[in-house]
């Protein structure tokens, strides 16, 4: 019997437990969801060779880390971290577009886009 | 009924962020990612941030993708071949992302949360408008400020800097 507890408790501590029992959606779900998005997206900037599937890998963290700063704004109480939210959403625009215009002129310059031929500083 | 719309928008969005790293196809990568702030919006809904899943889909979905898809058919980089990843790359980048993973899953399962793990017993505060408006145009009045002379700031530099600068008349200026 107490064996079964513990082993019931031991499950409810794993993410998984969400498939076997009754799964009230707390603040820890969200903070699973958020690092296993952030980590794919990291994943995408380390092992894609298109800057802008990079870029967008890049952008993929961001709202990775936005969906964090909901979820603690939200079981908090306070509003601080979705006013946070909208001001990372205004920036992530400033910072798209600059980004694209700087893409595009390099594009202009090297008639590329691959990590591997932007080399120049190689060495 | 709220975690079933949890783990449906969870995997919807954890599928397509796999999708944007997976595809070969730059264009399915952008596609993939407007699915996966698709679904980001949707968890925006489950926590009760209506206005922030709006601006998800109008700002990002709406300028952001529809940017990336622009210049990605603008350039037209298909890549052709690509070449394969030497062993060194993949193993270091899986024991990057591993202890990455390791890392955050850490933090979140060590995160003391106290009484506030359940959304029921918290009071909601982000669903109106009013909320937004009042913080927005008293505490964080000069960060706003900020932010719009930040987008003055991006707009000039994306205009200067798609310029094609003419750089004959600069060497016979000199």
């Amino acid at each position: 019997m107490s064996l079964a507890a513990a082993s019931l408790s031991a499950m409810s501590a794993l993410p998984l437990a969400a498939l076997t029992g009754p799964f009230e959606v707390s603040l820890h779900s969200y903070l699973y969801l958020s690092a296993v998005i952030f980590a794919v997206g990291f994943f995408g900037v380390l092992l894609r060779k298109n800057t802008l599937v990079i870029y967008m890998c890049l952008e993929l963290m961001l709202v990775a880390s936005t969906v964090a700063l909901v979820a603690f704004s939200r079981f908090n109480g306070v509003l601080d971290g979705n006013v946070f939210v909208f001001f990372i959403l205004t920036v992530a625009a400033a910072e798209v577009a600059v980004g694209l215009a700087i893409i595009v002129a390099l594009f202009r310059r090297r008639q590329t886009v691959q990590v591997e031929q932007l080399n120049a500083l190689k060495n | 009924m709220s975690d079933v719309l949890f783990h449906l928008f969870a995997i919807l969005t954890v599928a397509c962020a796999l999708g944007v790293v997976f595809n070969k196809n730059a264009v399915n990568s952008a596609i993939c990612f407007l699915l996966s702030l698709v679904g980001v919006a949707g968890l925006f809904v489950l926590l009760d941030a209506f206005l922030l899943a709006v601006l998800m889909v109008l700002v990002y979905a709406g300028a952001v993708v529809a940017l990336f898809l622009f210049i990605i058919m603008l350039l037209d980089v298909q890549g052709g071949e690509r070449k394969k990843f030497t062993k060194a790359t993949l193993l270091s980048s899986v024991i990057a992302g591993g202890l990455l993973v390791t890392g955050l899953v850490s933090f979140a399962r060590n995160a003391r949360t106290g009484q506030v793990s359940v959304a029921d017993n918290v009071p909601v505060v982000g669903n109106s408008l009013r909320a937004y408006a009042e913080q927005l145009f008293t505490v964080y009045l000069l960060p706003v400020q900020i932010v719009g002379f930040l987008l003055l700031i991006a707009m000039l530099g994306v205009i200067v800097l798609s310029k094609k600068f003419d750089n004959t008349a600069v060497e016979d200026a000199k």
